[in-house]
């Protein structure tokens, strides 16, 4: 139950979820099926996370499943998740933003701030599934921070949840097979897309038939993007990359160029494809926040992301924390939902069917395949002039960070940070981390690689929430 | 050669780079990746008493003075003052006495009555009884003021290179090794803040830093609505027994680009990386009763850092007698930045056999004998999260 904070003595549950995105809710409604008492607390204002968003339902949209593969997968689990908080086993907060979780007595206390009113919730549990999900990596080119310019997945978010268009001739761009489904999206609900931008190329996959062919579900449904996009005449230019977007106002056209192996734009090769907005991402990052003030291990994934070290049944280093979905690693809906319930199962003490195991990792291999080929080229920073902001809230320029790191010795994120505010701001870096640490030469280089940003406040909180919490001799 | 990349190595490297010396810094991080990058930029005389230590900050706060004139502006030096706030009248007759011996070094305090208090900070909370204004405290950017001074020291600078031990002659210093190379120099400055105890046990002697933890809060930008150093002074008792220390609470201050700050904590609780909530309680409600406006903004994150101390709280600076060739610069605690010009020109004169305007003696590093501490090395306070600076 939440509690006030002042409440310490409530009884704790036996498992908290944060998050309630295929990988949360699979777990939740999975360990109230197994006699857990479960609550679920949830950012968001409706079950389904990233993946499964629908229109609020006063807007009127009379088929959301249209615009989701799976629909009904969730359809299912959104109903036991209902069922199991009717029967009072599952309690399920949404709009709660968990702040922290920290170590109580052998428990575990998660903070939250509830509601648009930003009310101080606490909850106790025994056990916390950590299901966070991920965010649109972003990299910055001149003129990114132009109107119209917006995130491929925003994009679609934004198809899924309000039906609208981000503008009428839209290029999509970047890097990930969520631009080929972006495309189809915007496509079939009447925009004009005149070219996907992809900076990898596909022939990357080939030499990972084996994790594609044990996958077939996965070419069902590229093929399905391929036949919408050939439909719809949109045209996929592989090894080009979007380094440049013009216009005073707003977007009105941008400059493609070919890229090397290394992302590296060619001479020569840049044109310019007139259009009113410009869908733009590379992939996801996992959000860790919460696992990394835990002290839970980090590994780089084959996307060059950093992601949780987890074991076969999704458990983190720190024991009494379980993870599932993206923040093990990228790698789709379909995979989240297997490990909210493979974690659940293992939290409960209950065995894991043999099949729902090797789903798992037939389709975390194919993540990795597919991570890997996406994965940015070195040579990207270079479409970057010194006067191409990368950090937008505290508009700093790319000039700013190359001189941070090649005059004043700043060789990491943190330290390009406090020398030019990249990354101070509202976002707290999470939009031009992977950008700055780029810029820093950080990355597949550095020794084990992994250093994740941290974050102890995973959002903004209310000062008094602070200054409410009960007082403990520390 | 001198070993640490922060605020103290680099103002080592400084001064003895103005005294006419060939330097090298080695750094197993980036410039300010240490403490020094946690740290929040206070140059604060009003938080020592009289003694070494206000004598030292007094100096430094000269030379950050002429530092500001010669470095890039990025360093944000700022001599907004601090205004330190007395709830009561009981705590206001402790804080003059205390004054009255700053004054005697030199510092310049002003007191200032409940009414004043009000127009230098019109969000403070009504009721303090007074408080005294203490113009020469400052304020630097931590990590540009390290690398600025690095840079302008023209130090050969070797970074992502961990000292891994000495190189030794006869049982005098002439260099370090690093993971990479042999660094050879006639001597060595260990600069290396709360890690400068692993680097003394390098070279065979003992020097006990420790590890203090400390949290501070950035808010969300703000209009100015603190526009000094603000924090309230609350005296541990007895005041009559000459051992006035003061217990300040958590400083509260706007920074330029408009959050504002708020630290920090104190905890002896070793090297833990682990969010305690608990400072960040304290640190939460100490500013929101100074002002109650900051109740109603929203901290967008927290932050921590690992202050170097030894157990009588005063730097360890200059030659070690035990090992020639070796010299410290480390265990400044939580005025590493405050301390570091004045520390830089101490070092520079041991290296040079300079005359000081000051005594180093009570900095001389072989101070601590096995006997005169507990053995976890914890010195006269035994202080737990009790929050000061
Ligand atoms: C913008 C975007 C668009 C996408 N579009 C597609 C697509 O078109 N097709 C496709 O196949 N895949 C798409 N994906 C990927 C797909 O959404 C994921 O594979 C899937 O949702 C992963 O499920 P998950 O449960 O791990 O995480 P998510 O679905 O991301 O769910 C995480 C949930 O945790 C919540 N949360 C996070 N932190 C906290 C916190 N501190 N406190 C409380 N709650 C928290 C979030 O609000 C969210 O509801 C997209 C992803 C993103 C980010
Ligand atoms: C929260 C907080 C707030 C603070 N606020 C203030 C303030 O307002 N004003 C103030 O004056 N002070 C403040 N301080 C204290 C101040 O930050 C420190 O006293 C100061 O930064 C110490 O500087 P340093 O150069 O000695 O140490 P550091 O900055 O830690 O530098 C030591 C360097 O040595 C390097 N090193 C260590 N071991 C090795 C090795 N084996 N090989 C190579 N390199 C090595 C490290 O990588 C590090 O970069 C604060 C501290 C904290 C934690």
């Amino acid at each position: 139950m939440p509690t006030s904070p002042s409440d310490r003595g409530a009884d704790p549950v036996d498992l908290a979820v944060v998050g309630a995105g295929p990988a949360g809710l699979a777990a939740a409604v999975t360990a109230a099926g197994l006699g857990l008492r479960v609550t679920v607390l949830d950012a968001g204002e409706r079950p389904g996370g990233q993946y499964y968003r629908h229109p609020a339902p006063g807007l009127g949209a009379a088929r959301p499943e249209t615009l989701h593969h799976g629909w009904a997968a969730f359809a299912r689990r959104e109903a036991a998740l209902r069922a199991h908080e009717s029967a009072g086993r599952i309690t399920y907060l949404p709009s709660h933003h968990v702040w922290t979780v920290v170590p109580d007595g052998g428990r575990w206390t998660l903070h939250a701030v509830a509601g648009p009113e930003e009310r101080a919730a606490a909850v106790r549990a025994r056990a916390v599934l950590l299901a966070t999900g991920a965010h649109e990596r972003q990299l910055p080119f001149p003129g990114w921070t132009l109107p119209g310019v917006v995130g491929a997945g925003g994009a679609q978010a934004m198809l899924k949840s309000g039906l609208v268009l981000p503008g009428r001739r839209v290029v999509v761009a970047g890097s990930g097979p969520l631009l080929l489904a972006v495309a189809g999206s915007l496509a079939a609900a009447g925009a004009r897309v005149p070219a996907v931008v992809e900076a990898a190329s596909y022939t990357g996959y080939a030499g990972r038939a084996p994790a594609l062919l044990r996958n077939p579900g996965k070419i069902g449904e590229a093929a399905t993007y391929g036949g919408a996009l050939l439909r719809h005449r949109v045209r996929l230019l592989t090894r080009h990359a979007v380094t440049e977007a013009h216009g005073t106002g707003r977007v009105e056209a941008v400059t493609v160029a070919r890229l090397d192996r290394d992302w590296r734009p060619l001479p020569g090769t840049a044109r310019r494809i007139p259009c009113d907005a410009l869908a733009v991402g590379h992939g996801l990052v996992p959000q860790l926040e919460l696992a990394t003030g835990l002290g839970c291990a980090t590994v780089r994934a084959a996307d060059g992301t950093i992601a949780l070290e987890l074991d076969a049944r999704q458990r983190t280093s720190v024991p009494g924390i379980w993870s599932a979905g993206e923040t093990g690693g990228i790698g789709g809906a379909e995979l989240a939902l297997a490990e909210g319930e493979l974690a659940a199962r293992a939290i409960a003490g209950a065995a894991a069917p043999a099949a729902l195991v090797r789903r798992r990792a037939r389709l975390r291999a194919f993540a990795a395949a597919m991570g890997a080929a996406h994965r940015p080229g070195a040579g990207w920073t270079g479409w970057l002039r010194d006067d191409t902001e990368v950090c937008r809230c505290e508009e700093v320029p790319a000039g700013c960070v190359r001189e941070a790191v090649e005059d004043l010795g700043a060789g990491d994120v943190r330290t390009v940070k406090l020398l030019t505010r990249a990354g101070m701001g509202w976002c707290q870096g999470r939009m031009c981390g992977p950008a700055v640490a780029a810029l820093a030469g950080e990355g597949a280089s550095s020794p084990g690689g992994a250093a994740p940003d941290r974050r102890p406040l995973s959002c903004p909180v209310p000062l008094r929430h602070l200054a409410e919490l009960p007082a403990t001799d520390g | 050669m001198i070993i640490g990349a922060g605020v103290v190595g680099a103002a080592c490297a400084y001064y003895a780079g103005r005294a006419g010396l060939t330097v090298a810094v080695v750094d197993r991080g980036p410039v300010a990746g240490g403490t020094t990058g946690a740290g929040e930029g206070n140059l604060l005389v009003s938080d020592k008493g009289a003694g070494a230590e206000l004598d030292l900050a007094l100096w430094s706060a000269g030379l950050w003075r002429e530092l500001a004139e010669v470095l890039p502006e990025r360093i944000e030096y700022e001599a907004k003052g601090g205004l330190v706030v007395a709830p009561d009248e009981t705590t206001l007759k402790a804080l003059r006495t205390f004054a009255d011996g700053q004054r005697a070094a030199g510092v310049h305090a002003v007191e200032v009555g409940a009414g004043e208090l009000r127009e230098l900070e019109p969000h403070l909370a009504p009721g303090p009884a007074g408080g005294f204004h203490y113009p020469q405290d400052s304020q630097v950017q931590p990590a540009q003021a390290a690398a600025r001074l690095l840079a302008a020291s023209g130090a050969e600078v070797y970074l992502g290179e961990e000292v891994t031990g000495f190189l030794l002659e006869r049982g005098a210093v002439r260099g370090v090794r690093t993971g990479r190379r042999e660094l050879r120099a006639p001597a060595v400055v260990n600069a290396a803040g709360t890690w400068g105890g692993r680097i003394a046990e390098l070279a065979g002697v003992e020097l006990p830093v420790l590890p203090r933890r400390g949290f501070v809060l950035v808010t969300e930008p703000l209009p100015r609505v603190v526009r000094h150093k603000v924090y309230a002074a609350d005296y541990i008792a007895d005041v009559a027994s000459g051992s006035a220390a003061l217990q300040s609470s958590a400083v509260v201050e706007g920074t330029p680009s408009g959050p504002v700050l708020i630290g920090a904590t104190r905890e002896r609780v070793g090297f833990d990386r682990s969010l305690s909530v608990e400072a960040l309680r304290r640190l939460a409600v100490q500013a929101a009763a100074l002002f109650p406006v900051l109740a109603d903004v929203r901290v967008l994150r927290a932050y921590h850092g690992f202050r170097p101390y030894l157990p009588d709280h005063l730097p360890a600076i200059g030659a070690d007698p035990r090992v020639p060739g070796l010299l410290h610069a480390c265990g400044h605690e939580g005025a590493g930045i405050g301390l570091a010009p004045a520390t830089g020109q101490l070092i520079a004169a041991a290296l040079t056999c300079a005359e000081t305007p000051l005594d180093p003696h009570p900095f001389r590093p072989d101070r601590f004998g096995p006997d005169r501490f507990g053995p976890d090395g914890s010195g006269p306070d035994g202080s737990g999260t009790a929050a000061t600076r």
